[in-house]
């Protein structure tokens, strides 16, 4: 049977970790490499290194890490931030990486998920919403969470899906940082909605949280940081809770 | 040892020789018959669509010499797809290593996607890359066509219906998962093969 997956995240800025409080205040959280390596062997399923170092050269030292990343890592990993054409998901594959995480690019420019996809394979191309529930409804933001769209969260992930996305990330920026739980309902009607796998995104704070988004909110990966970073849970016993639970995982 | 892994239009090359950096091998990424020839084991990688793929291998002529070398030979992924007789995915004859079809999965009920992705476990596990503690260990799959279950099956996995994750003959091995990147398990399926 298909194993739900547990996903450590490292946003990366100058080549080190860090994990915003509701996308701003970052504390640091180590060398990312090193903390990869180690989820890796605690039982992560898959990692995301997210660049939010914008400039030129922060981007050549994230290509740098990934080709480290990818020398040294045994298991899948995504990367994004940063990517707005073609050929930047060529130099992060190159590199090494197995996946790409498109967000603001793809809200601009829809056009570039199908390009991804026709390109690389629909499995390759991960597309991130990071949403926040206002007014009774959910709506998505660009750069980082800084600036709000047009587009609503379900649309938009339908919309994503028939351009050819292989996965989607939903950051809820409501519950993000809050460490009360995972967007459960707004979970639920998107595994619904859409024939490809969810990544729940923002909240985690206790072990029953990640028990909740795979069954409450029927997502297929949890992706998580800080409560990883920071040494509050740790992944083999998470595991270890989840096959207690009832829930199939890899152990 | 001289490892070999098959250079084509693939997307996993790389993976695939980090993979044997750890594990101590030096490979050699060539399209070269003589030096695909003349190695010890030769890994086929395969990370893209079948039907371009089995093209830019025909215009390569690398088809002929894949199919007719003799060391331990390695599928992987679309590797293992293009070494069977036809594949749905572009409606494309392939190497003809093994008499077997691919097909495309098709979903049963709602939480049936596809791609099939994520971490699986494999059953009936045969020797030649598998040792019995490897029965019921969980690999990583990325695929949306598969090979059924038929005589040359070496190991076994579940989604929407039972397929194979492995396949043998003679000299040729195959696996549907990416050995490259389910790491430890992976690297002593990598390190079974490359005792062969």
């Amino acid at each position: 049977m298909l194993a739900k997956r547990i996903v450590p995240c490292l946003d990366i800025k100058d080549g080190k970790t860090v994990k915003g409080i509701n996308f701003v205040n970052f504390r640091d959280a180590g060398d990312p490499v090193e903390l990869g390596a180690q989820y890796s062997r605690e039982g992560a399923d898959e990692l995301v290194y997210l660049d939010i170092t914008a400039s030129h050269e922060g981007r050549k030292t994230f290509t740098e890490l990934v080709k480290k990343v990818a020398a040294n890592i045994s298991i899948p990993f995504t990367v994004g931030g940063g990517i707005n054409e073609l050929k930047d998901v060529d130099r992060l594959l190159s590199a090494g990486a197995d996946k790409v995480s498109i967000n603001s690019a793809a809200l601009r420019n829809p056009k570039l998920i199908e390009d991804i996809a026709k390109n690389f394979g629909s499995q390759v191309c991960v597309v991130a919403i990071d949403a926040n529930y206002e007014n009774n409804d959910w709506i998505c933001y660009l750069n980082g969470g800084r600036i709000p769209t047009e587009k609503h969260l379900f649309q938009w992930a339908a919309e994503a899906e028939s351009l050819g996305a292989g996965e989607i990330l939903f950051t809820s920026m409501t519950h993000d940082g809050v460490k009360d739980g995972y967007a459960n309902e707004a979970l639920a009607t998107l595994a619904e909605n859409l024939h490809i796998p969810i990544i729940a995104s923002g909240g985690a704070g206790k072990m029953e949280h990640f028990r909740d988004t795979f069954t409450l909110g029927k997502a297929d990966a949890a992706l998580a940081a800080s409560v990883f970073h920071f040494g509050e849970i740790g992944i083999r016993d998470l595991k270890h809770y989840l096959r207690e639970e009832g829930i199939n995982v890899r152990l | 040892m001289d490892v070999a892994i098959v250079k084509y239009n693939a997307g996993n090359i790389y993976s695939v020789n980090y993979a044997l950096k750890r594990l101590g091998i030096e490979a050699t990424i060539t399209a070269d018959p003589e030096l695909l020839n003349k190695a010890d084991k030769v890994i086929f990688p395969g990370v893209g669509e079948a039907e371009t793929t089995m093209n830019y291998l025909k215009e390569q002529k690398l088809d002929v010499i894949i199919k007719n070398l003799k060391q331990p030979v390695l599928g992987i992924c679309l590797g293992m797809q293009l070494m069977c007789r036809y594949s749905e995915e572009g409606d494309v004859n392939c190497l003809g290593i093994f008499d077997t079809d691919v097909k495309r999965f098709i979903p049963q009920k709602h939480e049936d996607k596809v791609p099939h992705m994520g971490w699986n476990t494999i059953t009936q596990v045969k020797d030649g890359l598998f040792n019995a503690e490897l029965e019921n260990q969980f690999v990583y799959f990325v695929h949306s066509y598969y090979v059924p279950v038929n005589e040359f099956t070496a190991a076994t996995t579940e989604y929407i219906h039972p397929f194979s994750a492995s396949l043998h003959k003679d000299n040729f091995y195959a696996t549907q998962f990416h050995p490259e990147k389910s790491g430890s398990v992976g690297e002593i399926i990598l390190n079974n093969f490359l005792k062969l």
